[in-house]
């Protein structure tokens, strides 16, 4: 798997905002040229496709040696909801696991600049999976809202990854207004910038339309620049 | 031939590194819930077994059916992929885990169940020489 760059977004909490920002620092860089790609691994309750407002069932893969992604506008795009059909997948943690090898290793990804790559939310096996099995090209976004419950949390979850060897860790405020920067100023962390809590957020989402017209685009978009330049 | 290839190479260089380059007869159970194409399966065998300078004898696939077990209520069954259709089927091949979406235990209605066998693909017998 030749990617220049794979982005894990992570976070030990739910409902911080993992899947639209990877659904759109993923859909932003490739509108802009440069050749990224989405992989959704959120197996359980996958949603990026509701963020680019994408039907599952007209996911269509080409298969030749592995799986390419489907195009989405200019995003490169896979999901395990076109394997499902959208309908619930309960999985248990070692079939999560089993589920994750699987995809990664038939994903035919060969030529992408930037590959986002959604998770689940916790800090488990699953994640330290992902983290390992991409091996020393994969670098982490955390992310976090200003709430001291998911501060307190994402620290925990810093530290974990620091401990499986990941020495660059990049940091993404999001419903808050830039506070955070301070807070996390330290050696090894990167703070790539803040998304505001905006009350239309349903506007920013649901199709290509409405993420292209996202009030918040900026935002999301000196992210990816700040990624882009972190090299 | 998402898995056919892959699996392929994975197996010969288990066999090779077990077994040396001279194999008389390989035999191999080939697990139903994949639906893997035999024949792609084979001539990737041959044709990575050429790549590799193993010698190599008769192949023989059987298939082994899948059989899984619920969780909740013990019941085993053993499940066919063909009966839910083309699209189903497809899904199974790219992402095996994908059946947890599509079935349920047919005595209790559970989704929590597992798989005993009938994934992927297993050496039953190797005579070298
Ligand atoms: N900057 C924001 N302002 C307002 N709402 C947001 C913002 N970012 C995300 N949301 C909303 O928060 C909810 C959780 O976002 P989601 O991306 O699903 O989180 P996660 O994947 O971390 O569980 C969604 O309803 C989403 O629309
Ligand atoms: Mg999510
Ligand atoms: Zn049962």
């Amino acid at each position: 798997m030749a990617v220049k760059k794979t982005y894990v977004v992570l976070s030990s909490k739910g409902g911080v905002g993992k899947s639209t920002l990877s659904s759109l620092l993923a859909f932003y860089a490739a509108e802009r040229g440069a050749r990224a790609g989405l992989v959704d691994l959120d197996f359980t309750n996958p949603s990026t496709h509701i963020v680019l407002g994408v039907d599952p069932r007209e996911v269509r893969y080409v298969e030749e040696k592995g799986i390419f992604p489907a195009l989405v506008g200019k995003l490169r795009y896979v999901t395990p909801a076109a394997f499902t059909r959208d309908s619930p997948l309960p999985l248990r943690g070692e079939n999560v696991s089993r589920a994750l090898f699987e995809l990664i290793s038939i994903l035919r990804l060969d030529g992408l600049d930037y590959l986002f790559i959604d998770t689940p939310p916790g800090m488990s096996d699953e994640h330290m999976d992902i983290v390992y099995r991409l091996g020393e090209v994969v670098k982490p976004v955390v992310v976090t809202t200003p709430s001291p419950l998911s501060v307190s949390s994402v620290r925990k979850m810093i530290s974990l990854l620091r401990e499986s060897g990941l020495r660059e860790i990049f940091l993404v405020e999001n419903m808050g207004g830039g506070g955070l920067a301070d807070v996390f100023k330290e050696p090894g962390i990167t703070y790539l910038g803040y998304v505001p809590f905006y009350p239309g957020f349903d506007n920013c989402i649901g199709s290509l339309e409405n993420v292209r017209r996202c009030p918040l685009r900026s935002f999301f978009e000196s992210i990816v620049d700040k990624l882009v330049s972190e090299g | 031939m998402v898995h056919e290839w892959s699996l392929a190479e994975a197996l010969l260089r288990y066999v090779a590194s077990v077994y040396g380059p001279r194999i008389k007869t390989l035999k191999l159970r080939v697990g139903v819930l994949q639906s893997i194409d035999k024949e792609v399966l084979l001539f990737s065998i041959r044709e990575l077994a050429g790549l590799y300078n193993v010698s190599l004898g008769d192949v023989v696939l059987e298939d082994e059916e899948a059989v899984f077990k619920c969780n909740r209520c013990g019941y085993e069954w053993s499940f066919n992929p063909g009966d839910l259709g083309e699209e189903v089927r497809e899904s199974i091949h790219f992402l095996p885990e994908a059946v947890f979406a599509y079935t349920r235990c047919p005595r209790c209605g559970s989704r929590d169940f597992k798989v005993v066998k009938g994934r992927g693909l297993e050496v039953a017998e190797v005579v070298p020489g």
